[in-house]
């Protein structure tokens, strides 16, 4: 048996051989992470629910190819991911450069705002409005840096997991991760700022 | 007294030491810049509290039922929908 922080164990056997019960516990226990990718990454729900099945899906027919080298959820990461870029490479070509994210990668920008919002009283950080900016901001982040950001400071994974479910260097990872965040910063103290000295 | 190309070149790291992920000693030039350096200070705490608010923000998401029901449907699953 494999097991999983936090998930229910599986039989890797039993999933290689085609275990419909042990698949389904799998859609079970990985979905909601996966819909929470596809819905972060595509700001739309019926854009995530077909991530979701197209995923589960890609995951049924490929099951014969899954060794448990990496864990299951790195594997279902690795799966919607790509179907979610896909997806927005279709939907928006110019927003999708994964493979060419860029020359002047390393170089960050330079901070334009600066406003100290922190002490602003923590109700106003909750407010739906609050919450729409936040995801407008990361919905403005180019493909390649958003899904960084979702996979490190949304979902949770380390360094070195993110760097597997995209097939990319752990350097990568922390230079896309460091540049996303500079971004939605800077676009969050345009919006909190703004706040700040209204107060 | 800070310089201006000082906080360009820290810039790069700062994503790292929120995290606490840098060397000791690179910790301890931020740490000596900030005092001097308040757009560095600044830009440092609004960054951990950028993430701070993401992360709080992003409670587990539930999936619908009638998202799940077509998932278990699509996958010819509806027999372990229930169990």
């Amino acid at each position: 048996m494999n097991s999983e922080q936090g998930q229910k164990p599986y039989s890797l056997d039993a999933l290689r051989s085609g275990d419909r019960a042990e698949f389904a516990s799998i859609v079970e226990a990985y979905s909601p992470m996966i819909y929470r990718l596809g819905l972060k990454m595509l700001n739309n729900p019926q854009d995530a629910e077909d991530i979701l099945q197209e995923t589960f899906i890609k995951a049924y027919r490929n099951i014969g190819k899954f060794y448990g080298r990496s864990s299951v959820s790195t594997w279902l990461y690795r799966i919607a991911t790509n179907e979610a870029l896909m997806s927005l490479r279709r939907k928006r070509p110019e927003a999708v450069s994964f493979e060419n994210p860029g020359l002047h990668e390393s170089e960050p920008q330079e901070p334009l705002q600066i406003v100290d919002w922190c002490c602003m009283p923590e109700e106003e950080f909750l407010t739906a409005e609050s919450r729409a900016r936040l995801d407008e901001a990361a919905s403005r982040l180019p493909a390649n840096l958003r899904v960084v950001f979702i996979l490190r400071d949304i979902e949770g994974l380390s360094t070195r997991e993110t760097a597997q479910v995209l097939d990319i260097s752990e350097m990568a990872v922390k230079t896309r991760l460091s540049r996303a965040r500079l971004r939605l910063r800077e676009d969050l103290t345009e919006y909190f700022g703004q706040l700040v000295e209204e107060e | 007294m800070h310089r201006h190309e000082d906080c360009r070149q820290l810039l790069n790291s700062l994503s790292g030491y929120v995290d606490g992920d840098l060397h000791q000693e690179l910790c301890d030039e931020i740490e000596l810049h900030m005092k001097d350096c308040e757009n560095c200070r600044i830009v440092v705490d609004t960054l951990s509290k950028t993430i701070s608010l993401y992360q709080t923000s992003s409670e587990p998401i539930k999936v619908p039922d009638e998202v799940r029901q077509r998932l278990f449907h699509r996958l010819d699953l509806d027999e372990f929908l229930n169990l």
